[in-house]
């Protein structure tokens, strides 16, 4: 487990490999302290360890866990400590849009992330190729 | 069609069984031998969640498995069976002489494990369970994804491997 950040995380980014760390440093680099996220990485851990490593963050009060592949050990993870910590929100699929958009939005973290979730898909566009 | 791949991963079905196998092999089917697994609705539901739309999942216990393995190799469709452990894959290959390939994919770092590669880390006792695998004949080889090179047991065992 690694610190995301000096204010304590909202929400814990889980993600293959290096995924989290560049995914919040993105974040930071665009939204600064707003961007306050624990990153966490399945590197090394085998599926008890991951969960462990996401679980440390919910026990500590954080709700909300956004995760890159919805197939991935890190959503299995992700789903088997919400079933420990009811009420946390998994949020899979993770992008910029939609950290940037839960890093500035106000209330309660659950509803931040659905509201984020919804905005990041419609962030996803294809422009250009062949007609 | 017989099974594609018979692999140990503690992970069991993650991104890269079901993207970076399945992609590959055309994979429809996986057969997940896990008797804790097979006796977990919940479990199951977890794992069904992992997959795509195209591919099923097939839970089994181990005396499942056995009973129908030659059923699997029938089934025309491509198919991976998936161990979460190396005790579960050897008391498959005590009573399954069809498996002639196992693949070690991936066993991550727990107290006691010492690393012989990136991905796998192993007790002495795991060390021996691999051994009587491939002493009845079974090619143990460990490779986490298609691309990477497949480590021969020897090697693996002998510390040489480093990638």
């Amino acid at each position: 487990m690694s610190e995301g950040a000096a204010a304590p995380p909202r929400a814990v980014v889980l993600g293959h490999a290096r995924f989290a760390e560049g995914l919040v440093g993105a974040a930071r680099a665009i939204a600064g302290d707003a961007a306050a996220f624990a990153c966490v990485s399945n590197d090394g851990l085998d599926a008890a360890g991951i969960e462990r490593a996401v679980g440390e963050w919910l026990a500590r009060g954080v709700a909300v866990i956004f995760t890159d592949l919805p197939a991935g050990s890190t959503t299995m993870a992700a789903r088997r400590a919400q079933r420990a910590h009811p009420g946390t929100v998994v949020v899979t699929g993770a992008n910029l849009p939609l950290l940037l958009d839960f890093a500035f939005a106000d209330g309660e973290p659950a509803q931040a992330a659905r509201t984020a979730a919804e905005r990041a898909r419609a962030a996803v566009l294809v422009t250009g190729g062949p007609a | 069609m017989p099974l594609d791949l018979h692999r140990i991963d503690d992970r069991l079905i993650h991104g890269q069984v079901v993207v970076g196998w399945g992609q590959p092999l055309e994979l429809r089917v996986i057969v997940l031998v896990d008797d804790e697994v097979a006796a977990s609705e919940w479990e199951q539901d977890l794992y069904r969640m992992g997959v795509p739309p195209d591919m099923s999942v097939v839970f089994c216990t181990v005396d499942e498995a056995v009973a129908r393995h030659a059923e699997f190799g029938r089934d025309a469709r491509h198919a991976l069976l998936l161990t979460g452990d190396i005790d579960t894959m050897a008391r498959l290959c005590e009573r399954l002489p069809a498996i002639r390939r196992v693949n070690v994919g991936g066993i991550h770092h727990k107290p006691g494990r010492h690393q012989r590669l990136r991905y796998v880390f192993l007790t002495p006792d795991e060390e021996r369970a691999l051994r009587a695998i491939a002493a009845r004949g079974v090619e143990v080889t460990a490779q986490d994804l298609p691309a990477a090179r497949p480590v021969p047991i020897d090697e693996l065992l002998g510390g040489a491997a480093a990638s």
